[in-house]
């Protein structure tokens, strides 16, 4: 049935390949230990007559089991899939794997391109829980929400799994010829007609390849686009500098922070490091807690926990930079500001009173009139070298993103473009709309693709080649300052995909090289030979190397930049204004079942995007929550159901990208639209002239909190700084609880160890890491949109959010709420057979196998922390998922309650280790996943029966709280009251 | 039959003088005559169609009722509209609803027994069959409302491998001993009550195969006056056992909300005011079964207007405590000062399951008060749709309690809503559709009222003695 | 031969008056083994035949008893003994709440004691009797009233004690057929 291309065999693979095997491999033909893919379609095709009509779930999973078994045909013996290359464990334990304990391996994923360090829990060669790299400078230990669910990504069975030549498995090995076809055709004409799009590259290896492979084929042309790119940025330190520089904040040393629509605590690079600086100022309280002020449109993260927060039309803070500016003595023309009198001078003041200590930052989705403007007032307050420090660009070529892709589109439609390589992005779905890039692609005549998904862009690409995700291959990436950190695989390709590096080595001629060696390559030449092994261990260790952060830089503004400034456009009726969803970002992760069924931070919306407008607007269009709104700009439309959003600016409209995925696995077809036809290269994120009709038709969403207000009951206690300086035990005196000491019975003791946790509702922005951190950690499922929509959500951390003072301009609060582990748990009284009961260290347990699921524990919980599985909500069928899972953490089933546990795996293994060496647990030992994660250390636990302890030492604060208390359920988890530093000046806050 | 001649004018008199203004038998009746016209209606071979037609229908909604438990079996307890944090819905309240209209029975046949109140003979039989089907009908509920029904037993005492026990905090304990205590005294009650009527249809029917059976069941029963002596002990003795018990029952089922410590459900007042709901109920319930029941089978001389008049009379009574009890809950929430107490009344009045309640307070407190008139108490269909009402009043009580208490406890962020699926729906009018299938084959093949104790009632004859 | 193939001679009565003052008459005329048989309780009438002692009420007591203690013996012993388990905080022993279920077990072995107690002093079941080959028997469960002297009775003469009951304005006397 297979005819062996013996001539498309690289021997010289082979010969490599056999000499790093370890141990025997018996190998029956070349081709086979070749691993060649027509070995692999030569399994598939013996034992699956059926996988041509691949595209069927199940057959999927058919084709992955027949992989499985092919490989164990061809003789490898390890049941997981360790890399044939020396990987370096973090741990200092011995290196050989001890079955039961996990290894730590350092490694890096990106988002646009930029790095974040991580550290990823291996077990027994199979990754399953990411957490921060705490000596990475983007990490510092922790982590976003989209590193902690990219483990699920990696498993995902819905991953493209095969070469497709037109939507046909095809395999490596016929690519490999068509390259060399396609090499010799361009060769002849220096590469003329090519072109390579990419998203945004700091890869150095990747660049060193790009450019290679440019100076191999002059003519041809590389691309970068992706839609959240940072163009603004670029353009903006151009236009201020004349020259494109990376901008870093240091935010802890800023006393004040003036935010131009910067969601800079929750999004871009660094915002994990940001959010770390900026709440451990926050913590300080007293006089040295900083203060925060910023306008935007959408209430962010970064917004609801300002101390003022002024919604203004996305199109407004332009105005209002200028006006800010002027005030601040930037020779830059003052015109109306937008903003309520007054603003612009109590903001402008306190900066200018803690000039060098002040900082002013530009949102990504803002024009470059506003960066180049914040780059201005940061000079004039002489904060630059200071709170904000400038360097050479991180990216390998900082270009105008929208502008490469406009271009690269108009050419592909005037047929200037016989061959286009896609290496990741889906430009299909997110380019620009009046780039046309659909109708330009069908021009090109050789299409090739590489991709995680078969997504939309590969379905009209002749060649789909799967790619690697960054757990499974080899690479490196710089993060926000330019560190590099080397990409080292957790696991060998899980479906066969190949790397970008990879890919582009067999464009340039250099055949199949293994991406391991493209990347240490390239570093021995970068570092030298001297001492490089060394060198090379110890960055794959570190998860850094050490010394590659990109310089500062002196800049200095152009005096004629504010000439050179585009006049700010005043806009008529409504706005419309993209962002990248929280959740899903620009839709890469939209097939991911944590991310989308992960509330939005704000909205609390699952499974959906939606137009959000702010109460008074919807009131003025007469429209609900849920009714399907009709939005027209620039000649094109898109339906969305509207939601209500208070603190939205009023006549504005704003929608998040990356819904409405018509290809690309079963979970990110369907939910939501796609509001890409609205967004044009002029105006990538959107801008005036939206016309808005209601169509009459509802759409059901599914919120995981369907009441906003807080019924004025003293759930999240708050106070102005002042305030506290007058009574710092001010959240203790709100309510009057019971007398502890009062009891009928005598209480408990808990020698030994006490468990308890404390949650500093000062630093918590709601960002939601720690709720996808404890779903990978607990092996918590997913349910899907009806059973949300249905009150069925299983997070075991839900991130409470409430709206205070009025509609229109409100005080955002966030709660984390999960089990308290009451003292006095009115779960386990009610509890028929005992299944939840308290151990001796005071942890509220539950016992699943003696659980017979009454719900009567969950009925009694004042704070409705339980979860039920009311259907088989855990996958229990889908084979690529099973290795994912924590096996120290029970899989539920059926008709079981579950819910917190504060990771009682975790604080059992650190016993263990704590009694191989005959000592107490120590502080800090037991970190649960969801304090791991937090960017702004906001959740502490510890043993409370340990004096010196971070969470005994909080529990003793005055601001330290617990809510229903007076129900005398002695809960272990408390709060700390949130401080609130608004300007006397301003009349509110 | 040749009783049949011996006529005594003197009886109904004598009935009348005995029983105050209407009396609780009819005139002319003899011993035979009684126990002719009861056992006839059970050894008669012509089976009445409108009989067949009930059965039918009843036995089809049974059928559905199958099919509902399957499905929760097969797919599990999120078929219901259940949610996180309304864990309990239908399932409970139909417990309740149903065990509430369970303690009529032993009411009627205990108390009233003690108070001497012989006008409950002709009621106190199928009464206590109520009983036994309708607490049938409850247990279902907590068995199915369970999200391992299979794993039932764990909640029962009993050494095991596992070393485990049941953990006897817990109100759903006290339930299971409760119900199944309350089940089984019911049972004995019911049945002691039937041996000697047993015996009758042993002696009077026709069938041999019949009469083999009956006779099994009557254990040989002679009616020796010495076995009578026992046997009246015994059912005193039970008699007084069953009033503390069918008080406890509701009591233990009130605390299965009065033990929690949530708003609408944390309250001193439950235990009386469910006892005296589940009388309330109760006797709804009898009515809406006696009524037709009498008619259809010309039972008017055994439960006269006398029975009817002091059945509505106690619905009213029972109505009234009830009242006070919701208005008892009000004034508590408004004087505790506690603002989670003080929400729950209003949410109750005003929030979204307004409907309900005021619904609720229509069927138990307004309707029942028209049974002050003699003129409704003995208008036959008044009182059988104000029963009506009352039953459904009821279970929207329930659902008061149940549902909107949880919907929105201490934390708004996780207040939610909750709505009744085609399954709650199944299950619930299936379990209707069990309950009356039980009841038709009861009236078919038992004697629905006690025969023996309605010859107490019979005006002696005067024997050869006085000629 | 007849005689001892005779349980004795039976008097079929239409008002529980006669029957009451026959059953009198007929302990004042000696007779001790004796019994009689209605379709319904007749007050007084056990004590007229000699029916002294009910042992049932201390049965029931003792019933009651039994589960009182055993009930509370299990759940104490389960919750500080078998198996402790903090729960809620609450002490091992929380006698409040064991309360209930002590209370209902008590009520139900009661109960037990009561029905069986009964049947068990009644010799009950009894499928065969002598007195059912009485034809007219059938009519004990409807509307007739039975005196039956028994022929082990040491007063008992078939032909005097046929006599006495029909000399009791009884509707019919006849043998009892062992």
């Amino acid at each position: 049935m297979m005819q062996p291309k013996n001539s498309l065999l690289d021997l010289s693979a082979i010969r490599a390949r056999l000499e790093n095997a370890r141990g025997e491999e018996y190998w029956r033909s070349l081709d086979e230990v070749a691993q060649t893919a027509e070995f692999q379609a030569f399994v598939d095709n013996e034992f699956t007559p059926g996988t041509s009509e691949w595209k069927n779930p199940l057959g999927r999973r058919d084709l992955l089991k027949l992989l499985g078994a092919s490989i164990a045909f061809a003789g490898l013996t390890a049941c997981t899939k360790q890399p044939p290359e020396k990987i370096v464990p973090y741990v200092r334990a011995p290196e050989d794997m001890i079955p039961g304990k996990p290894m730590y391996f350092a490694t890096a994923m990106t988002l646009g391109g930029y790095a974040a360090g991580v550290l990823v829990e291996s077990h027994m060669g199979r990754p399953t829980k990411i957490e921060g790299n705490p000596e990475h400078p983007a990490s510092l230990g922790a982590t976003d929400a989209f590193a902690q669910a990219s483990i699920l990504t990696l498993y995902d069975p819905d991953r493209s799994q095969v070469v497709l030549r037109n939507g046909l498995i095809s395999n490596w090995a016929a690519f490999l010829a068509e390259v060399g076809l396609l090499r010799e055709g361009l060769l002849a004409k220096e590469g003329a007609g090519m072109r390579i799009l990419t998203e945004t590259v700091t890869s150095p290896t990747l660049a060193q390849q790009l450019k290679d492979l440019l100076a191999e084929f002059p003519e041809a042309r590389w691309h970068q686009y992706e839609p959240a790119a940072r163009d603004s940025a670029v353009g903006g330190a151009k236009l201020a500098f004349g020259e494109p520089v990376n901008t870093i904040h240091r935010i802890g040393q800023a006393d004040v922070i003036l935010s131009l629509d910067a969601d800079f605590l929750a999004s871009g690079p660094g915002s994990v490091r940001y959010a770390r600086e900026f709440a451990a100022r926050r913590r300080e309280g007293g006089d040295r807690m900083n203060r925060l002020y910023i306008v935007e449109a959408a209430p962010s993260s970064t917004g609801s926990i300002a101390d003022h927060r002024l919604p203004l039309r996305a199109s407004d803070v332009e105005p209002f930079a200028w006006a800010v500016a002027a005030a601040l003595g930037v020779a830059v023309p003052a015109p109306g500001s937008p903003a309520p009198s007054g603003w612009v001078e109590a903001v402008a003041a306190d900066l200018k009173k803690h000039a060098g200590s002040s900082l002013v930052i530009a949102g990504d989705q803002q024009p470059v009139a506003v960066h180049a403007l914040a780059h201005a007032i940061n000079a004039a307050l002489g904060n630059a070298g200071k709170t904000v420090v400038y360097t050479e660009p991180v990216e390998a070529a900082p270009v105008e993103q929208g502008e490469s892709m406009r271009q690269l589109a108009e050419d592909m439609r005037a047929g200037r473009v016989e061959t286009l390589v896609i290496i990741g992005g889906n430009p299909v779905y997110n380019a620009p709309a009046d780039c046309e890039f659909r109708q330009g692609l069908l021009k090109v005549k050789r299409r090739i693709r590489l991709g995680l998904y078969d997504d939309e862009t590969s379905g009209l690409c002749h060649w789909h080649l799967a790619e690697t995700h960054y757990l499974e291959g080899w690479g490196d990436a710089r993060a926000f300052d330019g560190t590099v950190t080397i990409q080292q695989p957790l696991i060998a390709p899980l479906y066969g995909g190949k790397s970008a590096h990879e890919v582009l080595a067999v464009l340039s001629g250099k055949g199949e090289l293994a991406g391991h060696d493209i990347i240490k390559e390239y570093w021995r030449g970068r570092l030298g030979e001297a001492g490089f092994e060394k060198t090379w261990k110890t960055a794959l260790h570190d998860g850094l190397i050490a010394g590659t952060a990109v310089a500062p830089k002196n800049v200095s503004v152009r005096k004629d930049f504010a000439a050179a400034l585009p006049a700010p456009k005043g806009q008529e009726g409504m706005e419309l204004c993209l962002r990248p969803d929280p959740t899903i970002w620009d839709g890469r992760f939209a097939n991911n079942g944590w991310l989308q069924e992960l509330p939005k931070p704000l909205t609390k919306l699952t499974w959906d995007n939606t137009v959000l407008i702010s109460p008074a607007t919807a009131e003025r269009l007469g429209v609900a929550n849920g009714q399907v709104l009709e939005l027209r700009r620039a000649g094109r439309t898109v339906r969305g159901a509207a939601w209500i959003l208070p603190g939205h600016a009023e006549n504005s409209a704003t929608v998040h990208l990356g819904y409405g995925r018509t290809r690309g696995g079963k979970i990110a077809e369907g939910p939501g639209f796609s509001a890409y036809p609205l967004r044009t290269s002029d105006a990538p994120w959107g801008g005036g002239g939206l016309a808005v009709s209601k169509t009459g038709a509802t759409y059901k969403l599914a919120c995981t909190q369907d009441h906003h207000s807080m019924e004025g009951r003293d759930l999240v206690r708050e106070a102005t700084v002042d305030e506290y300086r007058k009574d710092p035990h001010f959240a203790q005196h709100v309510v009057h609880g019971p007398v502890k000491e009062l009891s009928l019975y005598k209480e408990f003791k808990y020698e030994g160890h006490s468990w308890g946790m404390a949650v500093d509702l000062n630093a918590c922005t709601g960002c939601n890491a720690c709720v996808v951190a404890c779903q990978a950690e607990n092996n918590i499922p997913v349910v899907g949109k009806t059973e949300v929509a249905r009150g069925r959500e299983m997070q075991w951390i839900r991130i409470d959010r409430y709206f205070k003072g009025g509609l229109d301009d409100p005080e955002v609060c966030h709660q984390p709420m999960m089990c308290h582990h009451c003292d006095h748990a009115p779960c386990e009284v009610v509890c028929p057979t005992g299944a939840t009961n308290h151990s001796s260290e005071g942890l509220n347990q539950m016992v699943y196998n003696r659980c017979v699921g009454t719900r009567y524990c969950s009925n009694n919980c004042p704070y409705k922390v339980r979860r039920f599985n009311f259907f088989l909500y855990s996958d229990w069928d889908t084979k690529s998922l099973e290795p994912m899972r924590n096996p120290d953490v029970t899989v539920r089933s059926r008709g079981v309650m579950e819910k917190c546990t504060y990771c009682v795996q975790r604080i059992n293994s650190a016993r263990i280790e704590s009694e191989k060496e005959g000592r107490r647990i120590r502080d800090g030992e037991v970190v649960t996943a969801c304090q791991a994660v937090c960017p702004t250390q906001a959740i502490v636990f510890g043993d409370m029966n340990d004096p010196n302890s971070r969470v005994a030492k909080l529990k003793k604060d005055p601001l330290n709280y617990g809510i229903l208390d007076e129900l005398n359920t002695k809960p272990r988890t408390t709060y700390l009251a949130r401080l609130r530093n608004p300007n006397p000046e301003l009349k509110k806050g | 039959m040749e009783a049949e001649q011996r006529q005594d004018p003197g009886a109904a008199a004598v009935a009348a003088t005995r029983a105050g203004e209407v009396p609780v038998i009819g005139p002319g009746h003899t011993y035979a005559s009684v126990t002719g016209k009861i056992s006839e209606i059970v050894l008669t071979t012509k089976t009445p169609r409108g009989w067949i037609i009930g059965f039918a229908i009843s036995f089809l909604l049974t059928m559905m009722l199958l099919f509902t438990i399957a499905s929760l079996l097969v797919k599990g307890v999120g078929l219901w509209g259940i949610n996180i944090p309304v864990g309990w819905g239908f399932d409970i309240i139909n417990f309740v609803w149903w065990i509430g209209i369970g303690h009529a029975g032993t009411l009627i046949s205990a108390i009233l027994l003690l108070l001497r109140q012989e006008w409950r003979t002709s009621i106190n039989r199928f009464a206590e069959a109520m009983t036994l089907f309708a607490v049938a009908c409850a247990g279902l509920y907590p068995l199915m409302h369970m999200g391992r029904p299979w794993l039932g037993y764990w909640l029962l005492p009993y050494p095991n491998t596992m070393g485990t026990w049941p953990q006897p905090r817990s109100p759903l304990v006290w339930d299971v001993f409760a119900v199944s205590t309350y089940a089984t005294v019911s049972l004995l009650f019911w049945f002691v009550g039937l041996i000697p009527d047993l015996a009758t249809l042993r002696d009077r029917t026709k069938s041999r195969p019949l009469r083999v059976v009956y006779g099994m069941l009557s254990m040989g029963w002679r009616g020796s006056a010495i076995h009578w002596q026992r046997y009246e002990t015994a059912y005193l003795l039970l008699a007084g056992l069953a009033t503390p018990l069918v008080v406890s029952v509701h009591t233990v089922v009130s605390f299965d909300f009065a033990i929690g410590i949530i708003p609408g459900w944390h309250t001193t007042v439950f235990p009386p005011y469910f006892v005296a709901g589940a009388i309330f109920a109760g006797f709804a319930m009898v009515l809406t079964l006696a009524i037709p029941l009498r008619k259809f089978y010309r039972l008017e001389d055994f439960i006269t207007m006398r029975h009817i008049d002091n059945m509505g009379k106690i619905l009213l009574a029972t109505g009234l405590i009830v009242g006070y009890g919701y208005l008892m809950e009000t004034f508590m929430a408004w004087y505790s000062g506690s603002q989670y107490e003080q929400y729950m009344i209003s949410n109750r009045m005003n929030g979204p399951y307004q409907g309900y309640y005021w619904a609720l307070i229509f069927c138990n407190i307004l309707t029942p008060q028209l049974l002050w008139f003699s003129r409704f108490r003995r208008n036959l269909l008044a009182l059988w749709l104000i029963s009506l009402v009352v039953g459904v009043g009821m279970w929207l009580e329930r659902f008061v309690i149940i549902v909107v208490s949880l919907h929105r406890d201490f934390l708004p962020s996780s207040w939610g809503m909750y709505h009744g699926t085609k399954y709650d729906w199944s299950m619930y009018i299936g379990t209707i559709g069990f309950f009356l299938a039980l009841m038709f084959l009861f009236i078919r093949v038992l004697p629905m009222i006690s025969i023996f104790e309605m010859r107490t009632l019979v005006p002696e004859p005067d024997g050869k003695a006085k000629h | 031969m007849e005689r001892r193939r005779l349980y004795g001679v039976i008097a079929q009565f239409e008002s529980p008056g006669d029957l009451l003052a026959a059953a009198q008459r007929a302990y004042a005329e000696g007779y001790r083994k004796m019994d009689a048989y209605t379709p319904m309780p007749i007050h007084g009438l056990a004590e007229a035949i000699g029916f002294r002692r009910n042992y049932l009420p201390l049965l029931v007591l003792i019933g009651g008893l039994f589960g009182c203690g055993a009930a509370y013996l299990m759940l104490w012993s389960i919750e500080t003994i078998i198996y402790p388990l903090n729960v809620g905080g609450k002490p091992f022993n929380s006698w409040p709440a064991f309360i209930p279920i002590t209370f209902e077990t008590t009520v139900l072995f009661a109960a037990l004691a009561a029905v069986f107690g009964m049947l068990a002093l009644n010799g009950l079941p009894m499928p065969y009797h002598p007195v059912f080959n009485v034809p007219s028997f059938a009519l004990a469960s409807n509307d007739r009233f039975f005196l039956c002297i028994e022929a082990k009775d040491p007063k008992f003469d078939y032909e005097a004690t046929r006599k006495f009951l029909e000399s009791q304005h009884s509707r019919e006397v006849s043998d009892v057929e062992l």
